[in-house]
């Protein structure tokens, strides 16, 4: 247990000095929402939205786990150039944690858009978002364990595959339909009946209602709760298969 | 008791053009502290069994064991046990020898202390001492070739396998890898298993040869004996007894098929 903890630290610290090195890399994620918060934001100011609070309220939720979404589910691009320079198999060969691979490389992930998160959330103060601050610090735990999940199963596919040409389109077909379908940009409840209850199929539309409580509020919430236990079953299920990718890793 | 034993190891790589036997069942077994040559054409299975001794690719036939440990019961015994040296190598461009060198060595559990001075032993024995600040995507093909051979050695392994260790080497840069080869067996008893294109090499440096070829050991001996029995004479070079256990090139006279 002691080896497990200290492997991930050591992996964490690899990668995290990696990231540090390299600036683009720390803000590159958080371009895309930012556009989203500048251009489509002020869109919404005064549309009559079917939900409490300001709509500022219910973008920027969305616009937190659009962080997370897409950049925890593009995470194994790295380690698809790590795979061609042969370093998954010099660390595979060592003796160190198959689970502290992976860990490791997830928390990275998951301290990277944290942080990008606490700056598009600074954007949104500016903005004019108001919200509480519980509220706030459960959105950025939501980003955490997205990213955790979504990062495990990104890691397990690019082991599985030899390019990134082979990648890419892998993810985006996942991503585009995952964000439309989980409201991240308008609650779903502005849908008709057919298309509301089709994205209750899709596990990231109780992570992003969830979170949309939780700014209004409403931490004691079914939303809060449910969101909870679909983020953390879905990381459980995501790091099992992560794990089992590093432990056995072909091509 | 042998500190490594595989029987019948294979390996047969699904791909969508049917099938790939890379290694069809492979029978040999290594003694402690010996250097054994493993050798065999392009494509023959030598990086496919190595794969499967350190662990990274499991069997789709047979056993083996490494120090003791059954790569399919114990794999994590197995891999503390030994250090691999990919024959493509394996450190990131971006970051320094020295971080490789010490993280690789905290991957292996020494203490923080430890790795550091670990990092600087190995570089000196691989002269590297004056390339630990750089990044590893500056160093020459042969700087680089020697920082992977030192990251393999890392943790003192009890079997060494080192796939085409000294492809790209300098001839003073391989002869030191063969004294430094030599020197680790002397002073700490390690195994080592190593392939090598280079038969001056394997004749050099192997106690005993293991000869594959389509997958399958051809031949297992010392250099001698299997001059002798395939080469023709105990003076025969290693390189014509290859080209005729493998039969590429020349045809060995016992087993000539056809009058001239
Ligand atoms: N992942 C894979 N998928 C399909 N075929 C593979 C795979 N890896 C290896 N092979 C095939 O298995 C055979 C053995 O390959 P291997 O790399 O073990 O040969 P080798 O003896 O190390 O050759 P070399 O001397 O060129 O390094 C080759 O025909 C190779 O093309
Ligand atoms: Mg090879």
């Amino acid at each position: 247990m002691s080896s497990l903890l200290s492997d991930t630290a050591l992996v964490f610290g690899r990668y995290a000095r990696q990231t540090l090195r390299s600036k683009l890399q720390m803000l590159f994620g958080v371009l895309m929402p930012l556009l989203y918060l500048l251009f489509f934001g002020p869109l919404l100011t005064g549309l009559p939205l079917p939900s409490a609070g300001s709509s500022w309220q219910v973008l920027v939720p969305g616009l937190l786990l659009q962080l997370g979404l897409f950049g925890a589910a593009f995470c194994g691009f790295g380690i698809i150039v790590e795979k061609q320079f042969g370093v998954v198999e010099r660390m595979r060969v060592t003796a160190v944690s198959r689970s502290a691979l992976l860990l490791g490389r997830v928390l990275r992930d998951a301290a990277l858009f944290v942080f990008q998160a606490v700056l598009l959330v600074l954007a949104a103060l500016v903005m004019g978002l108001r919200a509480p601050l519980p509220g706030i610090l459960i959105g950025f735990a939501f980003v955490a364990v997205l990213t955790v999940a979504l990062a495990s199963l990104s890691y397990a596919l690019a082991l599985r595959v030899n390019s990134p040409q082979e990648f890419g389109p892998v993810i985006n077909s996942v991503t585009m339909p995952s964000m439309l379908l989980s409201g991240l940009m308008l609650p779903m409840t502005l849908a008709p009946a057919w298309l509301n209850v089709l994205s209750h199929a899709m596990p990231f539309r109780y992570l992003v209602d969830a979170v949309r409580a939780a700014f209004v509020g409403d931490y004691a919430s079914s939303a809060v709760l449910y969101g909870a236990v679909v983020a953390l079953a879905l990381a459980a299920v995501s790091l099992a298969l992560g794990t089992r990718a590093f432990r056995r890793a072909a091509a | 008791m042998p500190v490594l034993s595989a029987s019948g190891l294979a390996r047969t790589f699904p791909t969508r053009r049917g099938p790939v036997e890379a290694v069809r069942g492979i029978d040999l077994t290594v003694e402690r502290g010996e250097i054994l040559g493993f050798l065999g054409p392009n494509g023959a299975g030598k990086t496919t069994t190595l794969r499967m001794l350190t662990t990274l690719l499991a069997p789709t036939g047979g056993t083996a064991t490494v120090a003791g440990c059954d790569l399919a019961r114990d794999p994590a015994g197995v891999r503390r046990a030994s250090g691999y040296v990919a024959q493509s190598g394996g450190v990131d461009p971006n970051v320094s020898v020295r971080e490789e060198l010490v993280t690789q060595a905290r991957l292996y559990r020494l203490g923080k202390a430890e790795a550091r001075d670990r990092a600087e032993e190995l570089a000196a024995d691989l002269g590297l001492t004056d390339l630990l600040e750089r990044k590893t995507a500056t160093l020459s093909g042969g700087q680089r070739r020697r920082l992977d051979v030192a990251m393999g050695l890392t943790h003192r392994p009890e079997v060494l396998f080192l796939d085409e260790p000294t492809t790209g080497l300098d001839p003073g840069s391989r002869a030191d890898l063969w004294d430094l080869v030599r020197r680790i067996r002397a002073e700490h008893g390690t195994t080592v298993f190593l392939t090598t294109h280079y038969l001056d090499e394997a004749d050099a440096l192997a106690d005993r040869l293991v000869i594959i070829d389509k997958g399958v050991v051809a031949a297992d001996g010392t250099p001698e004996a299997l001059k002798r029995a395939h080469g023709g004479s105990p003076d025969a070079s290693l390189q014509d007894t290859f080209l005729a256990i493998t039969g590429r090139g020349i045809t060995p006279r016992d087993t000539t098929p056809l009058a001239v």
